[in-house]
């Protein structure tokens, strides 16, 4: 199967030859490289090319130096074609889950960030959210809020609304879980669209919380999600063309 | 078997994390006093605690693989799988997980549910730790043992936070023994949030 490589930065095709592999980041210009995921599972790096969109739009885990833990996450997550439907390449990260190396860097990353940021916040949208916001929280002295689908809390709770394609869905959280004042993380395994993220944002801006970046593992670019977050920053870790 | 049961009697982390849990009556039905581990999670000290006595438990019984059952199990098993050095995999509703699965029909109290399990993710004679939140019926973690041990792992043990007092003692979940952190905690009027 094809990648699919938006207009903007398909003039910054890869260096690498047909086999792609790790490049260096010294031989890019200005942008911070980003990752760009092959469209299944090889045993080999990914191939390393600059993205000006993700650079500008969403800070990348990538400063001026590669982390060369970023590759190693990177090819630990499976692509599978057609899942859940015809057309979606499902960025698939339980087997990111089995790399415990890959796993902990992962961990490693989201916690140098966060850590003494005065974040006592971590919220993480339900399901695999759960998996990858406890450790930070654990990890930086911070709550774990989930925030889930209707019916699920079982207290008292409050409800945002968001577009899906077709219709809506809901996300919730419980009253009193969060304080006026307090700074948080929204934790998801990959930002698409970006409409569940917004409304987590809206739900904890409407009880005085400040987000202070939203924090995902994998973003897919050409969806734009980033545009839905308004004024909150988002930080991934890799960017894969959808 | 509970942790005061082997060990951890007049541990006063356990009190803790009892006092962390919120009941709420009524939930998700009339007559159910609902365990919520919600606002443990917000106590980062009791959530601590509740990881590090699973650690201590089970960082030097080998153990190469802890699998969660959606979506609390979610909560609890990566914090251990990563401390132990061990692989996580997820225990998912239908539908859920990509690539090849294995499933288990599971009864409830009314009608029947399902889990599945990545086929892909286990190898054989893996040693596993199942964790959820809560162990009630049993009937979960029944599924999840046998998902494991088709897929040819072995199960080392079940691990909850919240346990019926039923679990007490030898108690053993399709010959695998249970372990067990706290009971239910009772029902508190004065309880705000």
């Amino acid at each position: 199967m094809q990648t699919i490589i938006s207009p903007l930065v398909s003039h910054r095709l890869c260096l690498a030859p047909a086999v792609p592999r790790y490049r260096l980041p010294n031989i890019y210009h200005r942008a911070p490289p980003s990752i760009r995921l092959s469209n299944h599972r090889s045993t080999t790096s990914p191939c390393l090319f600059s993205s000006a969109a993700a650079s500008r739009d969403s800070e990348m885990a990538t400063e001026d130096v590669q982390d060369p833990r970023i590759a190693k996450i990177a090819s630990s997550i499976r692509v599978i074609p057609d899942f859940p439907k015809p057309g979606i390449m499902f960025q698939d990260i339980t087997t990111l889950l089995l790399d415990t190396e890959a796993f902990k860097d992962t961990i490693a990353l989201f916690v140098d960030r966060y850590k003494d940021k005065g974040i006592s916040v971590v919220a993480g949208v339900e399901a695999r959210g759960f998996i990858f916001g406890p450790p930070i929280a654990l990890a930086i002295g911070a709550k774990f809020v989930p925030m889930r689908k209707p019916k699920k809390l079982p207290g008292k709770v409050i409800s945002e609304e968001y577009s899906l394609e077709y219709g809506t869905d809901t996300i919730e959280m419980h009253v009193g879980a969060v304080e006026p004042g307090e700074r948080a993380i929204i934790i998801d395994d990959l930002i698409a669209t970006g409409g569940t993220l917004a409304a987590a944002i809206r739900l904890l801006e409407r009880v005085g919380v400040k987000i202070v970046e939203c924090a995902c593992v994998i973003e897919l670019p050409e969806l734009k999600g980033k545009e839905k977050l308004g004024e909150t920053p988002l930080f991934v870790l890799v960017s894969s063309a959808a | 078997m509970f942790a005061v049961e082997n060990g951890l009697q007049g541990d006063p982390r356990l009190k803790a994390i009892s006092d962390a849990i919120r009941v709420i009556p009524h939930f998700p039905k009339t007559g159910i006093m609902f365990q919520d581990i919600t606002t443990l999670l917000l106590d980062p000290v009791a959530f601590k605690h509740v990881v590090d006595i699973f650690v201590d438990r089970y960082e030097h019984m080998n153990i190469s693989l802890v699998a969660g059952v959606e979506a609390r199990g979610f909560i609890f098993g990566p914090p251990i799988a990563l401390a132990i050095g061990a692989k996580f995999i997820p225990l998912r509703k239908p539908g859920k997980l990509p690539g090849k699965v294995i499933s288990e029909e599971y009864e409830l109290e009314y009608g029947r549910d399902r889990l599945e399990m990545s086929v892909e993710a286990v190898k054989s004679d893996e040693r596993a730790l199942v964790i959820d939140d809560l162990v009630a019926t049993g009937g979960t973690l029944s599924a999840s043992i046998s998902l494991l041990e088709r897929a040819g792992a072995e199960v080392v043990e079940c691990a909850c936070v919240v346990g019926l007092p039923k679990f007490k003692g030898q108690c053993k979940l399709k010959g695998k023994p249970l372990y067990v952190l706290v009971e239910p905690s009772q029902f508190d009027e004065l309880t705000t949030l």
